[in-house]
């Protein structure tokens, strides 16, 4: 092998071909994750001066525009909603799948498992948009599925779109809904590599299935469980912009429950043309993101080195 | 798949270790709902996108509209020089997207799976890095719209979402397990360049791994509506993809009629679907999708399983 330090015509071949792909990293992931700085500046654009200029040029402020965002309720309410909907994201997306990839992998018709996981897969394809338009069908106050069937039962009709108490419930169903699929495939390629020796020997010694679940399955899927628990925890200060935006219609009436730090950082630097807002949102997300990434894979090297993501 | 196989191999293991009848029926029941559950709202929208106006005003959306109709499909059309403008800037942002994402990220796959590569370490550190901090969105933004001037340009509906790290990394394990050194090096010392083993010998023996990210970015490019909103301002609504002009339907609608009222009468205006033609936008958006997916399945779970490799 040749020495690492020499840098031959093979190796500038190589950086040459990579070359696009280096330049996109660096204009458009790079460059804006020095624009972070903005959150600590009083942004304005300068006239006649480039956007890099008027960012140098701008007065640094410390954390003026946090005290001012979280002056407001708006940040601890985006705050709440994107934890505890995360929260309840990452439990449900891991139990939810691993149950439904061991019970569709013990139907006794391999066709009609293939057929449900096909079906279940769909709205993996799907956008939230249309997604949305699927749920207005249902809820739509005035031509709604759900609304005529209570009105031809002579009950009170619901105006979903402006009632807070059904989104949480709503929100999370509807995540599940589009992301089940997706987490049994993983799981599922996962059940399908363990090695059958195992419960061969299980059953030998009289284990029950679900002790065969219990302590063959359940454990062999531990490593796929740890990625995903790590991934979603690493993500745990954002959220599915789609989701939360574009399923509740952008309706005022449920903001409460609804918004989270990404649609307000979308909010305030599209609607309200705040950047001092939106910056220091969008700062807090991704240092915290970062944290708990390297946090929750920090944690899970000690515990268990074989299993951490890095 | 590999379960078919086990079947056979341990047929009578697995005759004897299967659930029990009640629970098999049990199990087979929940599965049939949860699949009816994702595939009902799909049909329900195809049959209200089919329902006449009338039938949606008196009993609104129905499974069993009062009336057929083709109407919506029939405006749809009449509005074809607009609807059919988005339908081509999807289709195009989708064809070239594509496109430059596989040459974007197959050449840094390939290069990170060269072992003998003196910058293999930098290199994944540059890829690793953004899958742990971003910039975020307020900072991204004002870089792509005052500095790369992006805004209003279809560029901005292709570039931002080309590259993915994880596209990268599946590329890369997938050139590592199947290019061995010793091929690269024997067409080295035929005096081949890195950038001809890459075109004449890499790709054509890659097209399963090449095929699985030309989907995943196939269907992110026609599902993708967020650049739009972001970076194409309403004063240039030829340019929104399908997605968009969904998304934005209310304003649509008035978009493609005020664009329409020379092809269609005052009097045709008032009476427009309104109902059924947002449903049957969005069964045109779905319907290749839908229809296209269940064949395609078998190449996304492997790019899943690849990528689920660490490394």
């Amino acid at each position: 092998m040749k020495s690492k330090s020499r840098f031959t015509r093979n190796d500038a071949e190589l950086v040459l071909i990579s070359l696009p792909t280096v330049i996109w990293y660096v204009l458009f992931t790079y460059l804006p994750m020095f624009g972070i700085v903005i959150a600590f500046k009083n942004f304005r654009p300068l006239p006649r001066a480039s956007f890099i200029t008027s960012l140098i040029k701008s007065d640094w402020v410390g954390i003026q525009n946090f005290k001012f965002l979280f002056a407001t309720p708006d940040a601890w309410i985006m705050m709440r909603n994107t934890l505890a909907y995360n929260a309840v994201f990452i439990v449900l997306g891991i139990i939810v799948p691993v149950t439904l990839a061991i019970m569709i992998s013990q139907l006794y018709s391999q066709r009609l498992a293939k057929v449900c996981q096909t079906a279940m897969f769909l709205p993996h394809f799907l956008s939230w948009v249309v997604v949305s338009y699927f749920l207005f069908a249902f809820l739509s106050t005035d031509k709604g599925l759900i609304n005529r069937t209570i009105q031809s039962l002579g009950k009170d009709l619901i105006t979903w779109y402006a009632e807070p108490k059904y989104w949480p419930y709503i929100l999370v169903l509807l995540n599940m809904w589009k992301t089940v699929g997706y987490g049994m495939v993983v799981y599922l390629a996962g059940i399908s590599g363990i090695d059958q020796s195992l419960y061969e020997a299980a059953i030998i010694d009289g284990a029950t299935k679900l002790q065969q679940v219990r302590h063959i399955t359940v454990p062999m899927l531990r490593p796929i469980m740890i990625i995903m628990f790590i991934l979603s925890v690493g993500r745990i200060f954002s959220t599915d912009f789609g989701l939360f935006y574009n399923i509740p219609r952008n309706s005022g009436a449920i903001i409460g429950v609804t918004q989270t730090v990404d649609v307000y950082v979308y909010k305030a630097l599209m609607s309200m043309n705040n950047i001092g807002f939106s910056s220091s949102a969008a700062f807090l997300q991704s240092i915290l993101g970062f944290i708990t990434i390297t946090t929750a894979n920090l944690i899970v090297r000690k515990i268990d080195p074989e299993s951490s993501l890095f | 798949m590999a379960k078919n196989k086990n079947k056979v191999l341990t047929s009578g293991v697995e005759r004897f270790n299967r659930v029990s009848l009640p629970t098999n029926i049990l199990f087979s029941l929940v599965f049939i709902l949860l699949a009816l559950l994702t595939v009902i709202p799909l049909i329900f929208v195809i049959i209200v996108s089919f329902s006449s106006a009338e039938s949606v005003r008196k009993i609104g959306y129905s499974f069993v509209p009062l009336e057929w109709s083709l109407s919506a499909y029939r405006y749809l059309f009449d509005l074809r020089q607009v609807v059919g403008r988005s339908f081509l800037v999807s289709i195009g942002t989708t064809v070239v997207g594509t496109i430059i994402g596989l040459f974007l990220n197959s050449t840094m796959g390939y290069v990170l799976s060269r072992r003998s590569f003196a910058l293999r370490k930098h290199f994944t550190l540059l890829i690793f890095i953004p899958m742990l901090f971003s910039g975020g969105l307020v900072s991204t933004y004002l870089i792509n719209t005052q500095v790369l001037k992006l805004g209003n340009t279809y560029w901005a509906l292709i570039l931002p979402i080309a590259v993915s790290s994880f596209y990268i990394i599946v590329l890369r394990t997938f050139f590592q397990t199947t290019i061995p050194d010793s091929l690269v090096e024997s067409a080295q010392i035929d005096g081949a360049s890195q950038l001809t083993i890459y075109s004449k010998i890499v790709m054509p023996i890659s097209l399963p791994a090449l095929a699985t990210i030309g989907l995943f970015l196939t269907f992110g490019y026609w599902n993708s509506w967020f650049p739009a909103m972001l970076y194409i301002q309403s004063s240039h609504q030829h340019m929104y993809p399908l997605q968009y002009v969904l998304m934005s339907i209310e304003k649509s609608i008035q978009f493609l009629t005020d664009n329409a009222q020379f092809l269609i009468t005052q009097e045709a205006l008032r009476s427009i679907p309104q109902e059924s033609i947002r449903m049957a936008l969005v069964v045109i958006v779905v319907l290749p999708i839908a229809c296209s997916y269940p064949f395609f399945q078998k190449y996304f779970i492997s790019g899943l399983t690849i990528g689920a490799v660490k490394g």
